[in-house]
This record gives C-alpha cells, sequence and structure tokens, in this order.
C-alpha cells in the first residue's frame, strides 16, 4: 500500500538501517531526532562548564575583591561586568534552553507520543546547527577587542546602546548577534515541537493522554513563540543604535530607555517558565514512576499549567516598579504576578499529594525530582518578596533577586534537569548510570547548593546590590563580607560536586549496565522502545495507546503498572 | 531573617518593614507545611515489602479538593499581601508630599551631583550650590528629590531609608523622604552603569535640626535668614 509522506508517522513499515552510518550521517546530517536532542544536551552540558567558570571567577572577586583568581588571573571592574553579562547570557539562553527544551524535547517528544521522528526532521538538524554557531559567536566574543558584554545580561539601554558607555564595542553587538541567532534556532524547534505534537501522535493518544511532560513543553513552545517578537525587534533596534546611529533607546535623540526594558521583559518574563515548565514537566514524570501511583490531579496540572502561560503575558512589569514607569502601574502588575503563585501552588500540592500513600523508592532519579520540588518551592516562596511592588523596593537588584531566581531557574536546570537526565540516560544511551555516584552527586549537589544560594538573600535583605564587582568598597556592606566568603566556598563545592556526575557520564558511556528497555517498570510510550531505540524507535508497528501515561498499582491488574500500550480491557478517560 | 535588614531610619521605612514581615511570616509558615509534607509522606510511603501504593488519581473534584483548597488558601494569602502592599505603596510611590525642601540628585558616570536650591530656594538660580556625593539634609523633615541622569541609568538607593528609584536619562523623577534619625548613611548606585559601578556611591548626612542650621550657615554666609531652602 502506497503512503503519503504526510502519513509518515503512524503506521508506516519502517526501514531499519542495519548498516554502519559513516561519521557525516550518523553525526553531521542524521535527522534523527535521539541523535540531535543527545547533540543538545552535550552543547548544554559544556556550554554550563563555561558559565560554570565565569561563575567561579565571579564569587572569587566577590568574596577576595582585587585579589587574582587562581587559574584565571586578574579580574578588573570592566572584566567583572563582562563575566556578570556572559553567565547570565550562557547559562540561561545557551544551557537551560539547550537541556530542557532541546534535548528532553528532541528526544522525547517523539518517543513519548508515539512517532518515529519530528514532523520536520531537517528543520531539526538545522535548529541545531544554527545554536551551535550562535553558541561559537557567543564565545567568540570574548576574544575580540575591547572584550565581551558588559551591561547585564538584560543588556539596559542607554548603557548598551552607545560603545562609549561601556568601552566595548563588538563585544556587545556579537552578543546581541548571538541571541538573534539562538532565538532563531528555537523558533524553528518551537514550530517543530509543535506540529509534531498536534499531527503525529500515535493512534488513541489524545491530547489528555499525554504525559506532562508534553504538555509542558508544548507549552513552553507556545510561550516562546508568542514572546519573542517583540525582543526580537528590540534586539534590531538596539543593533541600529549601536552601529547606524538611531537612537530608539537613546533620550538624546528623542528615544525612550524604558521601552526596552518594555521589550526586553515582555519576553524576560514568559522566558522564567519557557524554561521552568519543562522542568517541572521532567520532575512529574519521575515522580509517579517511583511512587508506584498516578499522577495526582493530572487534569488540574494541565489547566494550572495553562493558566500560568496566560498570565505569564501580564506580569513584565514587575521588573520595573523602581525603574521609573508611572507607579499607578506598580499594583496591577503586583496583583497579576502574586496571582501566579496559584496555578504554581496547584502543581506543587499536586506533586506533593503524589508521594501521599505511594510506594516510594528512592532511586537516583527520584531524589532529583523531590530535590527539584523543594527547591523550586523556596523559588516560589522567594518570588513574593519580589513581586509584591512595596517589598521590592528594597530587594530590587540586590542579592535577594539572585537567590531567588538561582533557586528557581538554576533549581529547574539542576535538580529537573539532572532527574531527567538520570532517568532516561538509560533509554538515551542503552546503559544505566552508576546509582551509587548518582547518590553521592545528588546529596553534595543539594547540601552546597543551598549553602550557596540561601545566604544570598540575606545579603540581599542586607542591601548588597547586584553587579558590583566589590563590597568592600562600601561601609554598610563589609560586615556582611563573612557571608560572601562562605558564599564563594560554596560555590567552589557546587562545581566540585559536578566532578562525580560527570565522572559517571563518561565511565557509563563506555560502560555502564547495558540497560533493559523499561528498567524503571514505567508506563509511557518511550519505554516500550528498545534501549537505545533505533532508528524509526520502533520495529514494524507504532505502538497503540488504550489509557492515560500514569497507570501505576491499577486495582485491574496484578503487576503494578500498566503500559500505555498494553491492550486490555480499557478504563475510561 | 528580617535582622539582616539594615537600620530603618525613614518615615516609610517602618511600612516596608511590614510588608516584608507579612510576607516573611506566610512564605516561612508555606515553607514548614509543603517541606514538612513532602519529608513527612517520604518517610511514611517509602517502600515497603507487602505494601503497594494507592491507587488515586485525583483527577476528580471530591479528590482534587486536597489540592485545591490548600491553593485558596494560597490565593487569599495573595491578596492579603496585595492590599496591605498598595497601602504601603501608595505612601512611599504614589504621591509625593509637598515640601519646602528641595534638592536636585543627578547621575552620572560614576558620581552623584547634588544641588541645592540655595536660600531662595530655587533651583537654577545664582545661590545654588553644587556638591559632589554629599547629601546634607535636617532630620525628621520631608525632602523632595529631583533625580536626573546625564548619560545612563542609575539608581538611587538608600537602603537604610528603603528608598530606591532608578534614574532615567531624559527624564526628571521625583522621590521623598524624611529620614527620623540623624547619622550618616550610605547612598550606593544599585543599577549597573558602567566600569565604575562598583564603588558609586555617596553619603546622606541626616543633621539635628540646629546642627543643619550651623551647615546652612557656613555654606551661604550671606544668607542672614540661614535658613537653606525655608527663604522662599
Ligand atoms: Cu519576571
Ligand atoms: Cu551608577
Amino acid at each position: 500500500m502506497a503512503e503519503s509522506a504526510v502519513a509518515a508517522g503512524a503506521g508506516e513499515v519502517v526501514h531499519v538501517h542495519p548498516e554502519e552510518l559513516g561519521f557525516w550521517r550518523t553525526y553531521v546530517f542524521s535527522t534523527d531526532h535521539k541523535m540531535i536532542g543527545k547533540q543538545y544536551l552535550f552543547l548544554g552540558l559544556f556550554m554550563a562548564v563555561v558559565g560554570g567558570l565565569l561563575a567561579y571567577a565571579i564569587r572569587w572577586q566577590l568574596a577576595f575583591p582585587d585579589t587574582e583568581v587562581p587559574g584565571w588571573g586578574f579580574v578588573g571592574p570592566e572584566d567583572y561586568n563582562a563575566l556578570v553579562t556572559m553567565h547570565g547570557t550562557t547559562m540561561v539562553f545557551f544551557v537551560a534552553m539547550p537541556i530542557l527544551l532541546g534535548a528532553f524535547g528532541n528526544f522525547l517528544i517523539p518517543l513519548m507520543i508515539g512517532a518515529r521522528d519530528m514532523a520536520f526532521p531537517r528543520l531539526n538538524r538545522l535548529s541545531f546547527w544554527t545554536l551551535l554557531g550562535g553558541s561559537l559567536v557567543l564565545l567568540s566574543s570574548f576574544f575580540v577587542p575591547g572584550g565581551a558584554a558588559s551591561a547585564g545580561w538584560t543588556g539596559y539601554a542607554p548603557l548598551s546602546a552607545r560603545p562609549i558607555y561601556t568601552g566595548v564595542n563588538w563585544g556587545l553587538n556579537l552578543w546581541l548577534l548571538a541571541h538573534a541567532i539562538e532565538f532563531a534556532s528555537f523558533l524553528m524547534g518551537g514550530v517543530n515541537f509543535l506540529t509534531t505534537v498536534m499531527i503525529m501522535r500515535a493512534p488513541g493518544m489524545t491530547f489528555f493522554r499525554l504525559p506532562i511532560l508534553i504538555w509542558q513543553l508544548l507549552t513552553a513552545a507556545v510561550v516562546f513563540l508568542l514572546s519573542v517578537g517583540p525582543l526580537i525587534a528590540g534586539a534590531i533596534m538596539l543593533l541600529m543604535d549601536r552601529i547606524a546611529g538611531t537612537s530608539f533607546f537613546v533620550p538624546e535623540g528623542g528615544g525612550d530607555p524604558l521601552l526596552w526594558q518594555h521589550l526586553f521583559w515582555f519576553f524576560g518574563h514568559p522566558e522564567v517558565y519557557v524554561v521552568l515548565l519543562p522542568a517541572v514537566g521532567l520532575a512529574a514524570e519521575a515522580l509517579p514512576v517511583f511512587c508506584r501511583k498516578p499522577l495526582f490531579g493530572y487534569r488540574w496540572i494541565i489547566y494550572s499549567t495553562l493558566t500560568t502561560a496566560i498570565l505569564s503575558f501580564i506580569v513584565w512589569a514587575h521588573h520595573m516598579f523602581v525603574s521609573g514607569m508611572d507607579p499607578r502601574l506598580a499594583m496591577p502588575f503586583s496583583f497579576t504576578t502574586i496571582l501566579i503563585s496559584v496555578p504554581f501552588a496547584i502543581m506543587v500540592f499536586a506533586m506533593i499529594a503524589t508521594l501521599w500513600g505511594g510506594s516510594i523508592r528512592f532511586t537516583t532519579p527520584m531524589l532529583f525530582a523531590v530535590g527539584f520540588l523543594s527547591m523550586f518551592i523556596v523559588g516560589g516562596l522567594t518570588g513574593i518578596f519580589n513581586g509584591s511592588a512595596p517589598a521590592n523596593i528594597h530587594v530590587h537588584a540586590t542579592y535577594f533577586v539572585v537567590g531567588h531566581f538561582h533557586y528557581t531557574l538554576l533549581s529547574g536546570v539542576l535538580f529537573g534537569g539532572l532527574a531527567g537526565i538520570y532517568f532516561w540516560f538509560p533509554k538515551m544511551f542503552g546503559r544505566m548510570l552508576n546509582e551509587t555516584l548518582g547518590k553521592i552527586h545528588f546529596w553534595l549537589t543539594l547540601i552546597t547548593f543551598n549553602a550557596t544560594f540561601f545566604p544570598m538573600h540575606l545579603l540581599g535583605l542586607g542591601g548588597m546590590m547586584r553587579r558590583i564587582a566589590n563590597p568592600m568598597q562600601y561601609e554598610f556592606l563589609q560586615p556582611l563580607q563573612p557571608l560572601n566568603v562562605f558564599i564563594t566556598v560554596s560555590a567552589i563545592g557546587l562545581l566540585l560536586a559536578q566532578l562525580p556526575f560527570l565522572i559517571n557520564l563518561v565511565w557509563s558511556l563506555a560502560a555502564g549496565r547495558p540497560a533493559e528497555a523499561n528498567p524503571w517498570e514505567a508506563a509511557t510510550l518511550e519505554w516500550s522502545a528498545p534501549s537505545p531505540p533505533p532508528h524509526g524507535n520502533w520495529g514494524e508497528a507504532i505502538p497503540v495507546v488504550y489509557r492515560g501515561p500514569y497507570e501505576y498499582s491499577p486495582p485491574e491488574v496484578a503487576q503494578d503498572w500498566l503500559p500505555q500500550d498494553r491492550a486490555l480491557a480499557a478504563r475510561p478517560g | 531573617m528580617m535582622r539582616w535588614l539594615p537600620e530603618n531610619v525613614s518615615s516609610f521605612g517602618g511600612d516596608i518593614d511590614a510588608i516584608l514581615s507579612l510576607i516573611y511570616s506566610a512564605t516561612l509558615a508555606w515553607f514548614f507545611l509543603t517541606l514538612g509534607a513532602i519529608l513527612l509522606f517520604l518517610f511514611l510511603y517509602r517502600r515497603r515489602e507487602g505494601r503497594g501504593a494507592t491507587y488515586i488519581r485525583g483527577d476528580k473534584l471530591s479528590e482534587a479538593v486536597w489540592i485545591l483548597i490548600p491553593a485558596v488558601i494560597v490565593l487569599v494569602l495573595d491578596l492579603w499581601i496585595d492590599f496591605r502592599g498598595a497601602d504601603a505603596w501608595a505612601k512611599v510611590k504614589g504621591r509625593v508630599p509637598s515640601s519646602d525642601l528641595r534638592v536636585e540628585v543627578t547621575g552620572k558616570q560614576f558620581n552623584w551631583e547634588i544641588r541645592y536650591p540655595g536660600p531662595d530656594g530655587k533651583l537654577g538660580t545664582a545661590d545654588d550650590l553644587q556638591l559632589d556625593n554629599e547629601l546634607h539634609v535636617p532630620v525628621n523633615q520631608v525632602v523632595r528629590v529631583t533625580l536626573k541622569s546625564k548619560d545612563v541609568i542609575h539608581s538611587f538607593f538608600l537602603p537604610n531609608l528603603r528608598l530606591k528609584q532608578d534614574i532615567l536619562p531624559g527624564r526628571e523623577v521625583e522621590a521623598w523622604f524624611q529620614a527620623t534619625k540623624p547619622g550618616r548613611y550610605e547612598m550606593p548606585c544599585s543599577e549597573l552603569c558602567g566600569f565604575g559601578h562598583s564603588g558609586m556611591k555617596g553619603w546622606l548626612h541626616v543633621h539635628p535640626a540646629d546642627e543643619y542650621q550651623q551647615w546652612v550657615r557656613e555654606r551661604w554666609p550671606s544668607s542672614r535668614q540661614g535658613e537653606g531652602s525655608k527663604g522662599s
């Protein structure tokens, strides 16, 4: 029977490739979503090392100002501003997004919905190479005369709009260019995610049978698509201000510096959820598997996710309470911002309720998932301080904010992302990670993470500003300096705590215990494929879906999980 | 946690601190409730031989109330924080009270230029006085500050007065404060403004009434009235 190209997902007879593909077809031109997903993962991990080294230099300078950073050199005030700018940009756009969206989205979407590949495999390949290009542009900006961008990761104009204000010329232009390329890459990725989930689901895979991670990735992709447009326009305007002498954001020419902030944060706040929602999804996938219990309130989590997505578009000015915008705008934005705590509270309560009555296995992915849940609670709660306009007056632009967003974003990448890596590593690479090393990694990370970021809230309450290179220049901060030293020691500990993971990764890739198809006894579709899945993911036939994704310990079968694709008298829903 | 705040010496700082401590109490309670529940459940429901998990999906409203009712409590607390916060915000940023005491603070890379209007109470006249990084005010009086910038965005931050206001080049932003305790308070810039941002700071000198008169007499010796900006 002749198959049309559009119907290439379900029911098609796969051509398995037993013959060895060459290097080029395996790594460079492969359009296999699994290979592309892994490449996103390794790119993100590499950039995380870069961002982590920047953090090391930042922390050393703060604890021991104007002393030589061991293994790095002397950090001057211009260098310092470049370090904080590049650390933020690298971590948000070139670590969090590639790992949480790029790696897990590409690897898992087809496997979880029962498709043989993404809807646009070549576009997928292109989006990865585009991102790699953007990463190289960003890295190259360290080496141009004048150094890397130093106007903060938020790039506030007019500081960013005229080279004379920072002394940075091409560094900042390349920084803008790297953003543009990154956005192009994730726009392609987002379109691919959306289309794939819309049209490539396996027979029986209704929307309310999709794993929660797919909902989160889908929502993140839509939020990104809808919010990034204004910032792309803003970035072009800023680049024109820099190289063509226009004055979109420069007041002498009639421009408005606040316009940049509106454009930036209209994207910037939704971006937080672009990163956070997939992390919630990763943790929410691991929890039911290791509790042997359905995810509590699956539909309520979906409704909360969608509510969060909608609200995320009307909160952006909470970054601008003291920016000089009309003060009457503050309370409405404060209200919408604090309101977001309600849908997030429902997600958190649902995950906690999943633990109740479970039969909990403390595997490494489970530990990281619970770690994410706990750290994310702290991040959500401290967000209330920032979101309340009057409280924000004091904590705005202090280390309180730095502490807060590391508890949300970094906990998403570190705990959420690592829960995902430990959970799906067997599926990705066909080998198990070492559990003992994994547990050592978890406990060291949990302790050093909290020792690093919790005291930042105290520094912020004490008034310590972000982005100052030397706290000792301020009399009111000098008594707080021991805390800065403590944070730096902890941060170095947090970086070193990742070594067991890197060792585990390299060792297990080469010599880990081979993984069976379903080592965790999980119910979602990806575990019905071999580990690692072949090109096309399943053999002759695509699985058919009979039920929701979290049927653990159902009363009607003896075994404590019921895979989505096992034919049985179908349960409603 | 609240003891980490710098000593408050402004008339409105107490309102901001009250909001901070209200949020602190609410979030601390949730922290212990949620983390406590997590730890308790992890302990109680750890895997044990012969005991399976409870099959409960939590989609039905009768089950979901366990997560929806706490969410309603969150909502109520949110609204409480909003309404209390709205009053504090209105007091600090909403309306600038009138005052005869005015100064102009201009941020530039990397100093505060402070202009005093002098005995005539008007800025831009011959008796203006300009000092770098030194703001002198009397205690217990409302001071109006007109904030300007010559180049990029700076932020006028007085940690002890719970006052923070960004300054936009090309605009004038109005702020105010009323210091309640004489002393010398640091006045950093809290918005990244270039390579000299770290270390961009001035000092706020809050003088007792007589000391302030003394300061005014020294600065404007020709003025018989001696009260710097009360002349008009
Ligand atoms: Cu935000
Ligand atoms: Cu400044």
